[in-house]
């Protein structure tokens, strides 16, 4: 195994060092070092993060080979700067039984670009009527500790209640895709003067803020750990601000996507902008990134969604919702929380790291840049700018809503374990 | 004039006057003998609808001939949850064929906006109806009646009563009236009042009887029974008696009011069949100016600026602005 002297890192942003990657671990940090037969990387200028950990994200395989495939989603989450994702449950079947969560874990150590975490089903099929086996997915070799019925919601008060309780066994979450199912009947944006005006059905912010407010008040109940997945509105923000000041077991996650852009893009027609939750107001963006900073919201996760081309070329109403987030997650941060000195990049990395890591319960993942951590890292370089071409991507897809936007910042050098998954910015 | 009619907001004062005194010229055919003009000859018109609509496909219809365009009806059926094929395939197909407009109707909002900017097709589009968002020539052959009831629309209190909500009419009336300077009040029960209404620059009110006997026209808009299983109003009855259009209300409107309906009505609900056989009721009428309005649209979209004939006796009328030349009446056909 090749060892690797990065020289003149920024690591969290700080002065310059150097890191010696050893064995797969980080050997030494300081200055000046030297090391017999390392691969030098010059880092001048290069941030050094953790390597990043995605809390939400589709793969689509099994069942949407189409869309995204392991391979494919876990390396562009390698050149997105991540070396963990979280890979969703929605998939065709369902991630409901171990065998499922077995196999996407063993196709993510296949493809080796990043490790692989499945995330079971709460229910069977994700139909909300009775629980999956949680405990066979928590104990099969994919070690299952984050249960999701991710693009559905565990609408049903007592099946909630329940699969809250039942996680507490093995130390699992349950990470809530909060929609109340009958105030967003075929709900096509945000709820709002604009869906009026449009002729869009409203998805309307009560419907994300009750049921988050009933789940935070269950999981006081039964003391157990709710993670709540993409908050989009400023009434969420409070609402979490206010179960964690009660001590409440309560995690959260903001979206990309939802740190920077407005519904005010639907006006457009272009379903490229079709996500859910939906893009919501330069309110709740505000809030996002409040709320985000003073870290009522834990996590930045990307709710990366692939479609094929055909489901987004079409009327709004019938195309698929989702966007691509994994290799623009950083930029994005960078641009919204870094560039406005609403974060640092200790802050950074405490989000899309560390926090992420923890609440996954993930061992190798999320810890600090220090001599004797696995060597999980990026290296990432905020000066220069770019701009986003939808075809240069890694991913099956191509339905990125920054296309032609320019951001901040690019992931140069990935390293899982000590070995490089990207270098200079491509697949190494 | 754009290229396209996508939304009533899309049109200037000056845009949407050019449209009503041209339709004003071209609704005197109907009282011909005759009643084509050789405007359009040879231009390709394509009433693409993927949702039934008999009243305005015909009116679309009659539009074109009478201009004497070639019209292609395109029926292309199907919903977001049984898919035919798709837009974009449609739209590749008709350019291939090469539709100078394509005049279009679909269950989805915004599918005529993405018609007309996906850049699947260089054709005009003239949006027929889409979803619950708009239905600009509605909009403009109800102001065309208005217009010709009323006069000049500055400071007239027009109210639309019903399932604003669901309405792509009330959506593009709003727009199109404040645009001539008529102040718009909605009618409505809460529910059927679309959320953030506040910010449409227009009236609302829950209190029909309150708004009559002030208001110069009544727009009574459909309202689906079915409406009253996801709770929009308890019972059909309730709603009739709270916001429906019988003899006793009519009774206090003023003398020049008129009562319009874009059709097709429910008699006994939005309004009793006294109401709507009255000599206020303007519905026919409406019927009969939606083919001239769309005349008008087409006429200006597509040929608008030039004179499609030679030679052709200049058209005559009182209004300086209107288009000369190709409105006059064609001899050969």
């Amino acid at each position: 195994m090749t060892d690797y002297l990065i020289r003149n890192a920024r690591i969290l942003g700080g002065e310059p060092t150097d890191l010696l990657v050893k064995g797969g671990v980080i050997d030494r940090i300081g200055d000046g070092l030297t090391a017999e037969g390392a691969e030098i990387i010059e880092a001048d200028g290069l941030i050094a993060l953790p390597g990043l950990v995605d809390l939400h994200t589709h793969l689509r395989e099994p069942g949407r080979e189409d869309a995204e495939t392991v391979d494919t989603g876990t390396l562009a989450a390698a050149l997105g700067g991540f070396t963990a994702v979280h890979a969703m449950a929605n998939t065709d079947p369902v991630a409901d039984t171990a065998g499922v969560v077995e196999q996407v874990w063993r196709l993510g150590r296949e493809a080796g670009h990043c490790d692989v975490f499945p995330v079971g089903a709460v229910t069977v099929g994700l139909a909300g009527e009775r629980l999956a086996e949680l405990g066979a997915m928590a104990d099969s070799a994919a070690r299952v500790r984050v249960f999701s019925d991710d693009g559905k919601c565990v609408s049903d008060a007592v099946l909630m209640r329940r699969a809250l309780e039942y996680v507490k066994a093995f130390e699992g979450v349950v990470a809530q895709h909060a929609q109340e199912p009958r105030l967003t009947e075929d709900a096509q944006m945000n709820e709002g003067e604009l869906s009026g005006r449009l002729g869009l059905r409203g998805w309307p912010a009560v419907a994300e803020e009750a049921i988050i407010a009933r789940d935070c008040l269950l999981a006081a109940h039964v003391d157990s750990r709710l993670h709540v997945c993409h908050v989009s509105t400023a009434g969420s923000v409070e609402i979490v601000r206010e179960a964690k000041n009660k001590g409440w077991p309560v995690t959260a996650e903001a979206c990309p996507h939802h740190l920077l852009l407005t519904d005010e893009l639907a006006a457009t027609y272009d379903p490229i902008y079709k996500v859910n939750p939906p893009l919501r107001s330069a309110t709740d963006v505000e809030a996002l990134r409040v709320g985000l900073a003073d870290g009522t919201i834990d996590v930045v996760a990307t709710d990366h969604a692939p479609h094929p081309h055909e489901d987004k070329d079409c009327e709004w109403q019938a195309a698929a919702f989702g966007m691509l987030g994994l290799e623009t997650a950083l930029s994005i941060v960078q641009k919204a929380m870094v560039d406005t000195g609403l974060l640092d990049w200790a802050g950074v990395a405490e989000r899309m790291s560390a926090k992420p890591a923890e609440i996954g319960r993930l061992a190798g993942h999320g810890r600090p840049l220090a001599a004797g951590e696995p060597a999980n890292l990026v290296l990432y370089d905020p000066e220069v700018t770019r701009v986003v071409d939808p075809t240069e991507t890694a991913s099956l897809s191509r339905n990125t809503p920054y296309a032609g936007m320019e951001l901040p910042g690019r992931v140069v050098s990935t390293f899982l374990r000590g070995k490089p998954t990207v270098l200079d910015g491509k697949p190494a | 004039m754009k290229k396209h009619l996508l939304s009533a907001g899309d049109l200037s004062r000056d845009d949407a006057e050019l449209i009503l005194q041209t339709a004003e010229e071209l609704r005197s055919l109907a009282d011909r003998p005759i009643k084509k003009l050789p405007a359009l000859r040879g231009r390709t018109i394509v009433n693409l609808f993927f949702e039934d609509s008999t009243r305005t496909r015909i009116s679309f219809e009659a539009a074109a001939k009478r201009l004497s365009a070639d019209v292609i009806n395109f029926s292309a059926k199907g919903s977001s949850l049984s898919k035919g094929e798709s837009l974009k395939d449609t739209a590749l197909t008709l350019e291939a064929m090469g539709a100078d407009a394509v005049v279009v109707r679909h269950w989805a909002s915004g599918a005529p906006h993405l018609l007309a900017n996906a850049g699947w097709s260089r054709s005009s589009v003239i949006n027929a109806g889409d979803g619950t968002h708009e239905h600009p020539t509605q909009a403009l052959l109800d102001a065309f009646t208005m217009w010709r009831h009323l006069g000049d629309l500055d400071g007239r209190r027009i109210a639309i009563v019903g399932d604003v909500l669901h309405s792509r009419v009330a959506r593009s009336n709003a727009l199109l009236l404040r645009t001539l300077g008529a102040e718009v009040t909605l009618v409505a029960p809460p529910t059927l009042l679309p959320y953030g209404v506040d910010g449409w620059g227009v009236e609302t009110s829950y209190d029909l009887d309150g708004v009559l006997p002030k208001t110069d026209v009544v727009m009574m808009l459909r309202v689906q029974r079915e409406r009253m299983n996801a709770a929009f109003f308890p019972t059909v009855r309730e709603y009739s008696r709270r916001y429906g259009l019988d003899g006793r209300r009519m009774a206090n409107l003023q003398d020049h009011t008129i009562v319009m309906h874009p059709g097709p009505m429910i008699r006994g609900m939005e309004l009793t069949a006294d109401v709507a056989d009255s000599e206020r009721s303007v519905i026919v009428e409406q019927v009969t100016n939606g083919v001239a309005v769309r005349m008008a649209v087409l006429y200006l979209l597509l040929g608008g600026s030039e004179p499609a004939l030679g030679g052709a006796e200049p058209f005559e009328t009182p209004r300086p602005s209107a288009p000369q030349g190709p409105l006059a009446p064609g001899g050969e056909e």
